[in-house]
């Protein structure tokens, strides 16, 4: 068994993988974000910026294939560990009173694989285009695949934009609890910057929700058009 | 003070058990919650029945014997209380009181309330020891260690090995019981030379006995009897990190 895969058999190692995994989730989600947000930059700013990730090339698979790994790596930690939790109680007690759970706390796993599925439906609209084909042929006057018009087009669609509104939700959710999590699974816990450390869940998934939220709903609103 | 108990009776560890209606009358609001038990148990015996089972020893809060969850929560649920030291007085009269044995994979049901604690040491013998040379005693002086290198240590040490952790967490999980035990020993030098060996020794022990593993709900933290601190799960991280990085 190699070093990697031994790390990951462990209950403490798993974890620490899934806040490593975590932490670069996150940046991507981040990054990804702000790329969306210049969409309020206009069609230029939208259109250079999709054609300048294109143009990567190879260097664009090596970051997909990266990001498929971490993924991996996340949901198949996420999964185990929670196979070991559940049964670590076969037994539920007739009356349990929970003090500190929180509703993000609970519903981790569920809002991740519903993040999951999410992303599957996603990568389907606007990357592949298995669900709108006539996406693949929207062109601005310089050539370039007009993603601004897409995404407009798309998001018309109030039953496409709830799903997105609502996934985002799920995600901020998530965030809320797992990125104050990561934290302490890495070890950092000392009093004098807990209260940060608490702070900052709530607020990265505040955050992340909203500005992917301002998308759909800018165009819904008709202030981008 | 009249009670209505509902109380997890079961025969052993073959049977499945059930939850039984008992009418208690006349407890003292100063009795601790097993001297209501055992009041209770005269009255079942009086009557010809088998009498609860639960465990309990030193009934000052040291042993770590006692074990119920009361009306869900572990030990009740009352800041740094073990069962024994719960008083009646936290009641009300003719309140409903439900109490069952800690639920866990890695803590199978004897009889009633009684559960067999032997995998915390399984844990505690796969790491949650130092060396000692035999000869004179040294002088306990002689070694310094910062005082809140000692006052981390003491904390930890606290633990009473009771399981309110385990039974508390969503996950059945006991990180918060071994986090004080390598936490506990990783704060002082005799702990030093099995350092790295100690907790990942200890941390395959508990995954092998089936207990879950940490997400960090905190709810381990709010029912020890003992107020050890999820802080020393995170110390138990960094153990784990360091041995791990440092290829033990
Ligand atoms: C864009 C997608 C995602 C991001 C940004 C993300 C981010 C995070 C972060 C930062 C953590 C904290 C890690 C820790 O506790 O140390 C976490 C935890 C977790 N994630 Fe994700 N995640 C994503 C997708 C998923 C998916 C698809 C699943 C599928 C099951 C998932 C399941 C979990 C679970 C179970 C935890 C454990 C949290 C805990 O300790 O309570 N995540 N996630
Ligand atoms: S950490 Fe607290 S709840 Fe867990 S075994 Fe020790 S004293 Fe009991
Ligand atoms: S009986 Fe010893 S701690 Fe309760």
């Amino acid at each position: 068994m190699g070093r990697f895969a031994k790390v990951l058999q462990s209950s403490i190692g798993a974890k620490v993988a899934m806040a490593v995994t975590g932490i670069l989730l996150v940046l991507f989600i981040i990054a990804h974000m702000l790329g969306n947000l210049l969409m309020f930059a206009g069609p230029e700013a939208t259109n250079a910026y999709a054609k300048g990730l294109k143009d990567l090339g190879a260097l664009l698979w090596v970051a997909r294939i990266g990001l498929l790994v971490v993924f991996l790596v996340h949901i198949g930690s996420a999964l185990r560990l929670w196979r070991m939790n559940q049964a670590a109680r076969p037994q539920a007690y007739a009356v349990s009173e929970s003090t500190m759970v929180t509703y993000a706390g609970r519903s981790i796993v569920l809002t991740g694989l519903l993040v999951l599925a999410f992303a599957a439906y996603h990568l389907l609209h606007f990357t592949l285009f298995a669900t709108n084909p006539e996406f693949a042929q929207l062109h601005d006057a310089q050539g370039r695949h007009d993603v601004y018009r897409m995404v407009i087009l798309g998001f018309r669609n109030t039953a496409v934009s709830g799903v997105y509104l609502v996934s985002m939700i799920l995600l901020g959710l998530h965030l809320s609890h797992g990125v104050t999590s990561l934290f302490q699974s890495l070890g950092i816990n000392n009093p004098s910057y807990n209260p940060l450390i608490k702070r900052l869940g709530p607020w990265s998934g505040v955050l992340v929700a909203a500005g992917f939220m301002a998308i759909p709903l800018a165009v819904l609103a008709g202030v981008l058009k | 003070m009249d009670l209505t108990l509902r109380v997890w009776r079961q025969k052993d560890g073959q049977s499945t058990g059930t939850l039984e209606t008992y009418q208690i009358s006349g407890i003292i609001p100063d009795m601790s919650f097993l001297e209501m038990l055992d009041v209770t148990n005269e009255r079942l015996i009086e009557e010809g029945k088998d009498p609860i089972a639960f465990d309990h020893d030193c009934r000052e809060g040291i042993c770590g014997a006692c074990s119920l969850v009361i009306n869900g929560r572990a030990h009740g649920g009352f800041s740094g209380t073990t069962t024994c030291q719960l008083h009646m007085r936290k009641f009300n009269d003719g309140d409903t009181i439900t109490v069952e044995p800690w639920r866990a994979t890695a803590f199978p049901v004897l009889k009633d309330l009684v559960v067999d604690r032997t995998s915390f040491d399984r844990i505690i013998q796969a790491g949650g020891f130092i060396s000692a040379n035999t000869g004179g005693a040294p002088d306990g002086n002689a070694v310094p260690i910062p005082k809140p290198d000692a006052d981390a240590a003491m904390d930890a040490a606290a633990c009473i090995g009771c399981g309110a952790c385990a039974a508390s967490c969503p996950n059945g999980s006991a990180m918060l019981f071994v986090a004080a035990k390598v936490s506990h020993l990783a704060h002082l030098p005799q702990g030093m030379p099995e350092r790295g060996q100690r907790v990942l020794s200890m941390v395959a022990k508990m995954d092998e006995e089936g207990f879950g593993n940490c997400t960090n709900h905190a709810e381990c933290e709010a029912m020890c009897p003992k107020d050890i601190s999820i802080s020393h799960i995170a110390k138990m991280n960094r153990e784990f990190i360091r041995a791990t990085v440092r290829g033990e």
